[in-house]
């Protein structure tokens, strides 16, 4: 294994996004995006509503592709080899690129089952492993105490920010090198937003994060880098600290100081 | 400051355009509206009432368990239903696997698989044109490729084909409906950790679904228990003597020989009493069916 130093500027890139441009339908959503995403960072996407920052980050998982009428332009090189690739699969993908979303949405099974659900589909069937498996992932996740004494509970017995946990751990189940959370506190009341930030600080040591936010406040606390899109384009990016507090170009300025959006 | 002063700084809305009358006017519509709507549905109810007594009253004495065990017979106090509801088993026995496997698999393939373009839609619009097309098309429909082309006759196997054209259509656009009402924040969920889209239909999808198209697909079974048309056409003959045993024997069921009775109560009177008794069995059958179907519905309904 690469031993991951913080401070060295030359660490891999995970996502390396080249070109990409993406429509809906006539409406084009991304434009000529640039950008590259890098290891053990905690990237932030920041931007009005409708900027485009949700389909930004769905189209790294390709989840984008379930809405018929998208069409995608362009490259994304994941650890190298582009995730349009025909001849790699959208599912192999989706395991090693986990996904965390707005609200929590768990299955409406046992909370085990929830836990489990990504390692049993791709044929983990060794009951001892999978309890195991799940003991890891909720401990990851922050929920090991809270449920350890109802893993047979259906899943929608849990609160909000439990739910949302829950569906931390049924991502980190699968070990995925990424994890993409698409405004996961949004949903959340303080408390429960303040437990998943910490979650975040602690994850970032394994996993490289993507995260997009509408809280100004979450992206300067919590990411390495931030990335401000506005009308589906890639305004500016660079370290968190220089863009909030010496942003580059003035439609920055103007969203993080509150002057619109 | 008193209220006058406020209302002196605020303009004056001019009531120029409501007058009481009007009022009173709206409110006696409104009890009128209540007595009319309530006198349609006790109309309903009281052409139930009068059904279930007159049914009744006219199968008094002559629905007893030697009715419900003995075989079929040209002598009234003779006769018996064991081989009808027989017959109307075995036919369930064709039509739920059939219509089951048919029909929620076309339901997963127009929901999930096929692209969403104008000839699904074509697909869908004509399933929906299709349940509403009377059953004595199927009947017809059924008796040349069924009973004709196949050889089939009027047995069992050629009835239960028959009845699951009739309610392929009711079960397909239930099962689509139970389909499409799973959120697609699960679909979301299952798809991010790498699932296919028949895994997410197994896991996911179908166990939320399955209550919907369990209760879609009793209603439409209770459909094809009741159904006589069909089995007219097909020629099920009038009086058979012979338990069925196999899917190839010929048969009766329950609401073909309530048709029968009643057609030859001009000849043996008591066939009116017959039939009477035949209508309480179908009657409970129905009942306990759509019983089944509310449980089920009420037993699995989830919260998100």
């Amino acid at each position: 294994m690469i031993n991951i130093n913080k401070n060295n500027n030359e660490r891999n890139i995970v996502f390396d996004v080249k070109e990409l441009n993406l429509w809906y339908g006539n409406d084009k959503a991304l434009k000529d995006l640039n950008f590259g995403i890098k290891q053990n960072d905690v990237t932030a996407i920041i931007g009005p509503s409708g900027c485009g920052k949700s389909t930004f980050i769905k189209t790294l998982n390709r989840l984008i592709e379930l809405i018929p009428s998208v069409r995608i332009e362009g490259e994304v090189l994941y650890n190298g080899t582009n995730i349009f690739d025909t001849s790699r699969s959208v599912e192999e993908l989706r395991s090693g690129v986990g996904m965390v979303f707005q609200k929590p949405n768990p299955f409406p099974k046992s909370i085990f089952e929830n836990v489990v659900y990504g390692p049993k589909i791709h044929g983990l069937r060794d009951k001892r492993k999978l309890l195991e498996l799940a003991e890891i992932s909720l401990k990851r996740a922050a929920l090991w105490d809270e449920v350890k004494d109802r893993m047979n509970d259906n899943a929608y017995e849990l609160s909000g920010g439990q739910q949302q946990r829950l569906c931390l751990a049924r991502a980190l189940s699968m070990e995925p090198d990424v994890l993409l959370m698409d405004e996961p506190t949004s949903a959340l009341d303080p408390i429960a937003t303040a437990k998943i930030e910490e979650l975040i600080m602690e994850l970032k040591k394994e996993y490289t994060i993507v995260i997009v936010t509408h809280s100004m406040q979450q992206a300067a606390r919590i990411s390495d880098e931030t990335a401000f899109f506005l009308l589906g384009e890639l305004i500016e990016t660079g370290n968190t600290n220089e863009i909030f507090t010496n942003p580059r170009d003035k439609r920055t300025e103007d969203y993080i100081t509150g002057r619109f959006g | 400051m008193s209220i006058e002063s406020i209302d002196s700084r605020e303009p004056h809305f001019p009531k120029m355009y409501m007058s009481k009358g009007n009022f009173n006017r709206r409110i006696l519509l409104d009890k009128i509206a209540r007595k009319l709507f309530l006198s349609a549905t006790l109309l309903a109810l009281l052409v139930l009432g009068v059904l279930i007594f007159r049914i009744s009253s006219q199968s008094i004495g002559w629905l007893n368990i030697k009715f419900l065990t003995s075989n079929l017979s040209i002598f009234p106090e003779k006769a018996g239903i064991y081989g009808v509801i027989l017959g109307s088993l075995w036919l369930m026995l064709i039509v739920a696997p059939i219509t089951l496997i048919i029909g929620v698999s076309t339901a997963i393939y127009l929901e999930e698989y096929a692209s969403k373009g104008k000839v699904r839609e074509f697909i869908r619009i004509n399933i929906s044109n299709l349940a509403g097309v009377p059953s004595v098309i199927f009947g017809l429909l059924g008796l040349t490729v069924f009973g004709r082309l196949f050889n089939l006759g009027s047995s069992i196997l050629a009835g239960g084909l028959t009845m699951s054209l009739l309610v392929l259509p009711i079960v397909v656009v239930a099962s689509q409906e139970a389909i499409r009402a799973v959120p697609n924040f699960l679909r979301d969920a299952s798809y991010a950790m790498g699932a296919t889209k028949w895994v997410t239909m197994r896991t996911v999808i179908l166990p939320v679904a399955l209550p919907g198209i369990l209760t879609g697909s009793i209603l439409a079974l209770s459909r094809a228990i009741g159904e006589t048309a069909p089995l007219v056409v097909l020629g099920i003959p009038t009086l058979i003597l012979k338990i069925p045993t196999g899917i190839m024997d010929d048969f009766t069921a329950l609401p073909i020989q309530i048709y029968y009775w009643t057609l030859d109560t001009v000849l043996v009177p008591e066939y009116i009493n017959l039939a009477a008794a035949t209508i309480i069995v179908l009657l409970v059958v129905l009942f306990l069916m759509n019983t089944t179907a509310i449980l089920i519905r009420n037993k699995f309904q989830r919260r998100y």
